[in-house]
């Protein structure tokens, strides 16, 4: 009984004298992370994202192709990369999802409450239009580099209250998003937290958005993303298009500049 | 019919590195619905690819393989211009072909 109960002191003084790193093999989770990436099904949704891009539909029987996304009418190449920004037309500052919706309902006359509460899809369902369209929109921006400006007042007015929202403190918990996010090599269970305060991989979360939630089977957005963050921290739900999630977007993509758009991207 | 492929095949040398992407719910006939009924057995049973009509993969599938399944393989031999064809059965009776030219090394 002896014996074992110093032999097990022993591996027990072994296991602490070994660091426990969230990060111990990165090279090994980074490549299988890289081939999950690569051809997963979220690509299965771009062509019908185009397809319903291109559509004519809803009342008006309208497609979206004049749909302006900051860089004129029916421009998509590098649109993605440049949002969120300030649209003079709805004087707003909008990211993608706030953008479609203002086209899907002025261009094509859909209504916007209709499209608020279907475009976060159910689990394991078919996925929305909203996914699809853009996930379509964000992959005409493939290979370029986030740039995210802050020109207009209101874009610098939008970022500065993402930053403050980050950072702030909040809900049940007393947590803000800079308590999971603030620090490098950190997990909550068995996921790994991104160090958003990190260039590196900040840049790496908005490079990756829209993306195919392996667990839902579905394309998920930045929007969603945000509100399911929400969610889980026990927050008051979190609006689609919302002012908060886009004041938090514009400062997440800002901190992002300079990351290669590759989407669809894969997420757990 | 079911829902698209989207097949890719590059060539390198002369070896075509095909890419298959299925959509298909694959599933495993254990899972419960919101309800808590069992949703049913439904898988893809069998994938057979051809290389210019000659069979060059014949594969015998189990529920145990994931939603959206993700196939890729390398096939020798291969030219630019040649024909992939991708067909999948499954336990419903349901089958899907798509195909894709060989596309040449970028």
């Amino acid at each position: 009984m002896m014996a074992t109960r110093r032999s097990l002191a022993a591996l027990a003084l072994c296991a602490i004298i070994i660091p426990l790193h969230a990060q111990s093999t990165p090279n090994g989770l980074a490549i299988g992370r890289k081939m999950l990436a690569e051809d997963n099904p979220g690509e299965l949704w771009l062509d019908r994202g185009k397809e319903l891009f291109f559509q004519k539909r809803g009342p008006k029987n309208a497609s979206l192709e004049r749909c302006d996304f900051g860089l004129g009418a029916g421009k998509l190449e590098g649109a993605a990369a440049r949002l969120p920004r300030y649209f003079a037309d709805t004087k707003l500052v909008q990211d993608l999802e706030a953008r479609l919706v203002t086209c899907m309902v002025e261009l094509q006359g859909l209504k916007r409450e209709d499209l608020l509460k279907t475009a976060i899809s159910r689990p394991l369902s078919n996925g929305s239009d909203i996914e699809a369209l853009a996930l379509y929109i964000t992959s005409r921006s493939n290979g370029m580099k986030m740039n995210v400006t802050l020109d207009h007042p209101k874009e610098r007015e939008t970022y500065k209250a993402g930053e403050y929202l980050f950072h702030r403190r909040a809900g049940q918990t007393d947590f803000g998003c800079i308590t999971c996010h603030g620090q490098a090599d950190k997990r909550i269970r068995l996921q790994d937290l991104v160090n958003m305060t990190d260039k590196r991989e900040i840049q790496e979360v908005v490079s990756s958005w829209p993306a195919y939630r392996g667990g839902h089977a579905v394309v998920r957005t930045m929007q969603w993303r945000l509100y399911d963050c929400f969610w889980q921290m026990r927050q008051p739900e979190l609006e689609y298009t919302s002012d908060v999630s886009i004041a938090l977007t514009t400062y997440l993509h800002y901190q992002g500049n300079g990351a290669v758009i590759r989407v669809p991207g894969f997420k757990r | 019919m079911a829902e698209p492929m989207r097949i890719r095949a590059t060539l390198n040398g002369d070896v075509a590195d095909v890419r298959i992407l299925m959509r298909h719910p694959m599933e495993t006939g254990q899972r419960k619905d919101a309800k808590g009924n069992i949703v049913p057995l439904h898988f893809i049973q069998n994938v057979v690819v051809a290389h210019n009509g000659k069979t060059v993969l014949d594969a015998q599938w189990s529920q145990a393989v994931s939603r959206d399944p993700f196939l890729g393989l390398r096939v020798k031999g291969a030219k630019a211009g040649d024909k992939i064809t991708v067909t999948w059965t499954d336990n419903h009776g349901d089958k899907r072909t798509d195909e894709t030219t060989v596309a040449a090394a970028s």
